[in-house]
């Protein structure tokens, strides 16, 4: 048989079909741990936070996170008047010392503590050139540190300014959800130090989990609900001046 | 000139099979591995259930009292050291005049319904354990004062 042009565009294609099945190896045996069976998330209550910074401390200590850099923080509202457009909002150093006193009487005032949202539509993921950063099976936005290229696009992209460039590694750096903790059946480090249950994690496919239940029941909003990123850092008690 | 062309596919795919990880697309489009990378991952906050299974004690306390949320490692830090081998790192002593109003020390952003002080007013100095059991801290309510030798193992 001649190999003739219109021969070979037809053989083609069915021979990087084989060859891909030939160099895709075996899956990985699966962890007793069920990817599939869990879609996480975090409940904050907003009302219950005392601005320790505990959270904070715990972050760093847990995940090696560099001075000067937060995977997670709390920061410190004042709505003077009935402008929520144009709250006055302090968090020294994320609030890992907590907070010293502002002066500030009267108005609202309140905590609100931040980290990554893990959104289902994550603006972040969606921008990585080279597939380093990605939402897991079990809903958590992860970085392969060891594809990471460092170009910033996704600090650049994310909506509420959770990711940063570690200055040791200069790769992009972000809340992990301690997924070496939850996929190990412990809770996050912040929520097993938050001295108040503000911050609890929370399985959104497990109906029995009392903190989806609690998300089910009451009501909750989640952070720039117009930028459609579908969050799942669902906040109770959160005010509007929070952005 | 097909046989150019079927080289230079051949060399691509080669060069795509060496370059492109082995579990990369599994889940999508990225490094499967990663995942158990970064599951890998060492602890440092052994959580609570790992304090509770030694230190029982403390607990019947501890869970009787206002601070029955309060996790252990809060207060005594990251021990997970500590949980996988009791003599390898104890746990450090507590400075209550730091740990204590780093909660408690009033301030305005504070819920309403929680116990907050002016420290230099209501202590004056005195350590905030004078008076307080900090596992059991309203008082009258701590039920034994020496809480803290782990009832189980060797020691």
């Amino acid at each position: 048989m001649t190999i003739t042009r219109r021969r070979l565009l037809y053989l083609l294609p069915a021979a990087a079909i084989a060859w891909d099945a030939l160099i895709a190896g075996t899956p990985e045996a699966a962890p007793n741990y069920n990817m599939t069976d869990h879609w996480w998330g975090f409940l904050i209550d907003v009302t219950k936070c005392i601005g320790c910074g505990t959270c904070v401390q715990a972050c760093k200590a847990e995940n090696n996170v560099p001075d000067g850099y937060y995977r997670t923080w709390v920061e410190r509202y004042h709505v003077a008047d009935w402008n929520f457009e144009n709250p006055q909002v302090d968090s020294p150093e994320g609030g890992i010392h907590g907070f010293p006193a502002s002066g500030k009487e009267g108005g609202k005032n309140f905590y609100v503590p931040k980290m990554c949202n893990h959104c289902a539509d994550s603006p972040c993921t969606q921008v990585c050139p080279v597939g380093a950063t990605f939402v897991s099976p079990d809903g958590v936005v992860l970085v392969d540190q060891t594809y990471c290229l460092g170009c910033r696009y996704c600090i650049q992209a994310c909506p509420y300014g959770c990711r940063f460039l570690n200055p040791e590694t200069k790769t992009a750096s972000k809340c992990t959800m301690c997924y070496h903790r939850i996929t190990k059946g412990l809770t996050t480090a912040c929520c097993e130090t938050c001295p108040t249950q503000t911050r609890q994690l929370v399985d959104l496919k497990n109906p029995n989990d009392p903190v989806h239940k609690f998300i089910e029941t009451h009501s909750v909003q989640v952070l720039k609900p117009q930028m459609a990123t579908r969050s799942k850092a669902f906040y109770y008690g959160l005010d509007g001046s929070v952005r | 000139m097909a046989a150019v062309f079927a080289v230079g596919i051949a060399l691509f795919l080669v060069a795509r099979a060496i370059f492109v990880p082995k579990t990369f697309g599994q889940y999508g489009h990225y490094r499967a591995a990663a995942l158990k990378d970064i599951a890998d991952k060492p602890i440092m906050f052994a959580g609570h259930g790992a304090c509770e299974s030694c230190h029982s004690e403390v607990y019947e306390v501890k869970s009787k009292g206002v601070h029955a949320h309060v996790a252990c490692e809060a207060c005594h830090g990251p021990l997970a050291k500590h949980a996988d081998d009791p003599t390898a790192l104890q746990p450090p002593k507590m400075d209550v005049a730091v740990l204590c109003v780093r909660c408690h020390e009033a301030g305005v952003a504070k819920p309403k319904t929680f116990p907050e002080v002016v420290s230099a007013e209501h202590s004056g100095g005195v350590p905030c354990n004078t008076c307080h059991q900090p596992h059991s801290p309203r008082i009258g309510d701590a039920t034994t004062a020496s809480v803290g030798k782990p009832s189980g193992g060797s020691k």
